[in-house]
């Protein structure tokens, strides 16, 4: 029997979807961890880019941040985050996928700002708007096709990221990878992969719409 | 715990005692790492280049192949690593495979995006001078896109670093397997200490390695405001 018909196999059997660490109960594992994650980067990166980028301030920052993101292990965060003084449980796999989530949401607010035509906000001022009334009505209206591609970006990295919380315990779909290797079950790996990459294609999908309909048409070619 | 004869044993992140004995694992993970990321990434470049070439130079291409390196970029490692398992089994292999479909991306997205950049007066003036369209690319073309390479290339190492840590699903994760291993071992702080910095610190040396070559091969660059 091939791995491939294993793999059918495992997905064909209702318990494995409805066990206490079944299928389901591990997607809502991972779903719950990735929206808090997404969250939390969302309301950190979001103002300090909006601030940044309106200020016209801090590119080097953000490129510095990038970078130095790019250089952590996931692995390595997500293993020294829980014997600290966050402690075990969901919130350090929470606090370890945000850090990841949090510069692509970050660079693109910068940018989103940085984009707005100072004519524009000449024009906004010159109509006598306030501070918050040019973020609110003119800024950000501008910025939303930026916004939401920094947010498509975090959250397929998110949620492609939240498999390597198995590797500590952390649950989420990748525990189902986990179990397979100890149970050296072939199908069960494969199933388990499956789903997180069919999860991450799923999500990269959605977002790509949600990114078109809200690009007025002029903009589509990011 | 108070009723114990002894008090819990020091658990430090940082211990010369546990570098000092355990140098011979530390070193063989090097090399273990070290070699994973420099093959993934050669790899990467020799099979990428021609596929940039052939984006760049069958425009009806050029879609698909950035699309399906992407498709290949979004699949979670976790899940990538997992079908490949089958096929290699539990071996460096699987590790090197997986490492060389995401570094595959950066740079073929890089070269694509530096070859297009050309200007195309002077891709017109070097054919006017009897260029073909070979000798064109390999003098011209590619010699002005080499930053951009270089930038993917040193973005394709950096992150290649960090992944190699994901080997440990496989027992080959380089410095991972510190990290991982200290993980589960009651939590020894020393090892994943240890393997996290020393990952970052072979991204940070292999990235101004990279920087180096980089400026080294365009030295017309280095004339002007420095990079």
């Amino acid at each position: 029997m091939n791995s491939v018909q294993q793999m059918m196999n495992w997905l064909n059997d209702p318990l494995n979807w409805t066990n206490p660490d079944g299928i389901v109960a591990r997607l809502l594992e991972h779903l719950r961890l990735c929206g808090g994650a997404l969250l939390l980067a969302c309301l950190v990166a979001w103002p300090t880019g909006i601030a940044l980028g309106r200020r016209g301030r801090g590119s080097g920052l953000v490129v510095a941040l990038s970078n130095a993101t790019q250089a952590i292990p996931v692995v390595a965060l997500l293993t020294i985050l829980p014997l600290t003084a966050v402690g075990f449980g969901a919130r350090p796999v929470i606090l370890a996928l945000a850090v990841f989530a949090a510069p692509p949401l970050l660079a693109t607010a910068h940018t989103g700002m940085r984009e707005v035509d100072a004519e524009v906000r000449d024009a906004a001022r010159g109509m006598g708007l306030s501070g918050w009334q040019l973020l609110w009505r003119v800024e950000l209206p501008l910025g939303v096709p930026y916004l939401a591609a920094g947010l498509r970006t975090a959250a397929v990295q998110v949620v492609a990221t939240a498999g390597l919380a198995a590797l500590v315990n952390g649950g989420g779909l990748g525990m189902i990878v986990a179990a397979g290797f100890g149970l050296q079950s072939a199908g069960q790996i494969l199933a388990g992969g499956l789903l997180i990459a069919g999860l991450a294609l799923l999500v990269e999908a959605l977002l790509a719409g949600v990114q078109r309909l809200v690009t007025p048409g002029s903009l589509r070619r990011i | 715990m108070s009723f114990l004869a002894q008090s819990a044993a020091a658990n430090p992140w940082f211990s010369w005692a546990y570098l000092r004995t355990n140098a011979d694992t530390i070193r063989a993970l090097a090399v273990e790492h070290l070699s994973l990321t420099v093959e993934a990434v050669a790899l990467a470049v020799v099979i990428g280049m021609p596929l940039a070439v052939l984006a760049y130079w069958v425009r009806p291409l050029t879609g698909p192949i950035l699309a399906s390196a992407g498709v290949l970029y979004t699949i979670p490692s976790l899940g990538l690593f997992s079908f490949i398992v089958p096929i290699f089994g539990l071996s460096r292999r699987t590790v090197l495979t997986g490492l060389v479909l995401y570094a595959l991306l950066l740079v073929i997205r890089s070269a694509v995006t530096g070859l297009s950049q050309v200007p195309a007066d002077v891709k017109e003036a070097a054919s006017a001078m009897g260029y073909g369209r070979l000798s064109r690319l390999l003098r011209v073309e590619l010699p002005l896109a080499l930053p951009a390479v270089v930038t993917g290339v040193r973005l394709a190492t950096v992150s290649t670093v960090a992944l190699v840590t994901v080997g440990v699903l496989v027992g080959r994760g380089g410095f991972g397997q510190l990290i991982i291993g200290g993980f589960w071992n009651n939590f020894h702080k020393a090892p994943i200490a240890a393997g996290a910095v020393l990952c970052i610190l072979l991204a940070v040396l292999l990235d101004l390695l990279l920087a180096g070559v980089g400026r080294l091969l365009t030295p017309w660059r280095r004339t002007g405001a420095g990079a």
